[in-house]
C-alpha cells in the first residue's frame, strides 16, 4: 500500500505545520456487487494514526463511505527534529506505514 | 516563366490545402478548451494540487517501475533511457512506429520496449503497471502542447479516425461530434459536456475511483450512447486517438487529470 506524505522539511520550534497524507487504497464500501452479482466484501482502512517522535499526535477512525485513495490533512506543532510516522490498518488486517523526517530549529 | 507558373500553382495548392485543413476544424485553435475548464472549482483545484491529486499515486508508482529490472534481459527502462529523456514524448503520440510502420499510442510504445528490447511480457491494457508507466511518462510533458503528426503513413489513420469520430452509432444514433463539437458547454444530466480532448489522460476519475486510460474514457462514452464497445487496443480506437490529438493540437498536457 503506497502513500505520499507532505510536511515541511524544516520548521521553527513552536511553528504550526501542515501535514498531508494520501494513501492508495480501494476503500471498498461493502455495498457493491461484482459482475456476477456477488457482494464485494467491505475493505476500508479503519484506523489511521500519526506519531511524532513516538507520540501519537493524530488518529482517525475511517469507515465505509470515504472515497478510494483517502486524503487527510491536519496541523500539528513542530516540537523537535525527528520523524512523523503514519500507520494504518484495513478490514483485511493489512497494515501500511510511511514516515517522513523534519528538522526543527530554534 | 513556366517555372514561375509552377510555383504559383504550388502556392495555390498549398493555400487550398491550408483552407481545407482550417475548415475541417470544428473548434478553431483559439477556442480550444481543456476538459478541466468545465469542471467544478473543487476538482480543478485537486488536479492542480501536485500533492493531493490522486493520480500522482500512479505517477509515483511509474517512477519506481521505471528503474525496476524486468524481462529475460534483466533491464529497466532506466537502463536505456535517461530520466529526463521523456519530456515532450507523450505530446507527440499516437505516432507511427518506424520499425513496424504501425500506428501506436503511448501504452503500445511502452509495451514495444518491453517485448522488443527487454524480452518481457507486454503489460495488459488498464493494468496498474501500464497505467502507472504511461502516467509517469506523460507527466513529463506537463504543460507542453500536443503536437502529433498526420502526414505520411499517419494520414490514412487520421482519415479513418475522422470517419470514426463522425460516425453515428448506438441506440442513440449519435456521433462523437454531436456532443463534443456541437454541444460542448451544455449540460448532460449532472455533467457539462467538454470538447472531448485527450490531453489529461491517463486521468483519475471520481466515478471510477481510480485512474484510467483514454480508451477507457472513450468506452464510457460509447456505453453512454449504448453503442458497441470494442476491445482495448483495437485499431479503431488508435485512429480515434490520433484524430482526437489532432483536434486538440496545441492544448497543453495535463496528465494526470482529475475528472468527475
Ligand atoms: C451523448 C454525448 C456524448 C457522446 C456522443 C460522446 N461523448 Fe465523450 N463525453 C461525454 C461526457 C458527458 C463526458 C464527460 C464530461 C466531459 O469531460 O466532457 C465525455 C468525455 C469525453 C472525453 C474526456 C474529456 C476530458 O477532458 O476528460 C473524451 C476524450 C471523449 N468524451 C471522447 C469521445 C469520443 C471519442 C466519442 C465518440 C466515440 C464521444 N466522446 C462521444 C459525452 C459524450
Ligand atoms: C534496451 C534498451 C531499452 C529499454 C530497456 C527500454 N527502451 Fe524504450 N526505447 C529504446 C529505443 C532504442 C527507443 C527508440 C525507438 C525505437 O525503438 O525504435 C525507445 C523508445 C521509447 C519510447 C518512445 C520515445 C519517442 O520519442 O517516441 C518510449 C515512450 C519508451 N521507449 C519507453 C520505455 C519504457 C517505459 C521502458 C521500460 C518499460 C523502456 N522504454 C525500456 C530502448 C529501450
Amino acid at each position: 500500500m503506497a502513500a505520499r506524505i507532505q510536511i515541511p522539511r524544516q520548521a521553527k520550534r513552536g511553528e504550526v505545520i501542515e501535514v498531508r497524507i494520501l494513501i492508495q487504497h480501494p476503500m471498498e464500501t461493502g455495498y457493491r456487487h461484482d459482475d456476477v452479482g456477488h457482494l464485494i466484501k467491505r475493505n476500508v482502512i479503519t484506523v489511521l494514526s500519526c506519531r511524532y517522535n513516538g507520540v501519537e499526535v493524530f488518529r482517525a477512525d475511517l469507515s465505509s463511505g470515504i472515497s478510494a485513495n483517502p486524503y487527510v490533512q491536519f496541523y500539528t506543532v513542530a516540537q523537535a527534529s525527528g520523524d512523523l510516522e503514519f500507520t494504518w490498518i484495513d478490514d483485511e488486517g493489512e497494515r501500511g506505514s510511511e514516515r517522513q523526517s523534519i528538522v526543527v530549529k530554534g | 516563366m513556366r517555372r514561375a507558373r509552377a510555383r504559383l500553382a504550388l502556392a495555390a495548392a498549398a493555400l487550398a490545402a491550408g483552407v481545407v485543413l482550417a475548415q475541417e476544424r470544428a473548434i478553431p485553435p483559439g477556442e480550444l478548451k481543456s476538459g478541466s475548464v468545465f469542471l467544478g472549482s473543487d476538482l480543478r483545484a485537486l488536479q492542480n494540487d501536485d500533492f493531493a491529486n490522486p493520480g500522482m499515486l500512479w505517477v509515483e508508482r511509474g517512477e519506481r517501475l521505471w528503474s525496476e529490472l524486468a524481462g529475460k534481459k534483466t533491464l529497466a527502462c532506466a537502463s536505456c533511457h535517461k530520466d529526463t529523456s521523456m519530456r515532450g514524448v507523450a505530446a507527440s503520440y499516437p505516432k507511427i512506429d518506424k520499425a513496424s510502420g504501425k500506428l501506436v499510442n503511448l501504452e503500445d510504445r511502452i509495451n514495444l520496449c518491453r517485448t522488443g528490447r527487454m524480452d518481457a511480457e507486454p503489460l495488459r491494457y488498464e493494468s496498474e503497471e501500464l497505467l502507472a508507466l504511461t502516467a509517469y511518462v506523460a507527466r513529463q510533458s506537463l504543460g507542453l502542447p500536443i503536437a502529433t503528426r498526420i502526414d505520411g503513413a499517419a494520414r490514412a489513420h487520421f482519415e479513418a479516425g475522422r470517419a470514426a469520430y463522425h460516425l453515428r452509432r448506438g441506440q442513440m444514433n449519435l456521433s462523437c461530434a454531436h456532443c463534443h463539437d456541437a454541444q460542448w458547454g451544455k449540460r448532460l444530466l449532472s455533467e457539462t459536456i467538454s470538447q472531448g480532448h485527450p490531453n489529461a489522460y491517463p486521468a483519475y476519475r471520481m466515478e471510477w475511483q481510480t485512474i484510467g486510460s483514454l480508451q477507457r474514457r472513450i468506452r464510457a462514452c460509447l456505453s453512454g450512447i449504448r453503442a458497441e464497445m470494442l476491445p482495448y487496443g483495437s485499431p479503431e480506437y488508435l485512429d480515434l486517438e490520433l484524430y482526437l490529438a489532432w483536434r486538440a493540437q496545441g492544448l497543453p498536457i495535463e496528465t494526470p487529470g482529475v475528472r468527475r
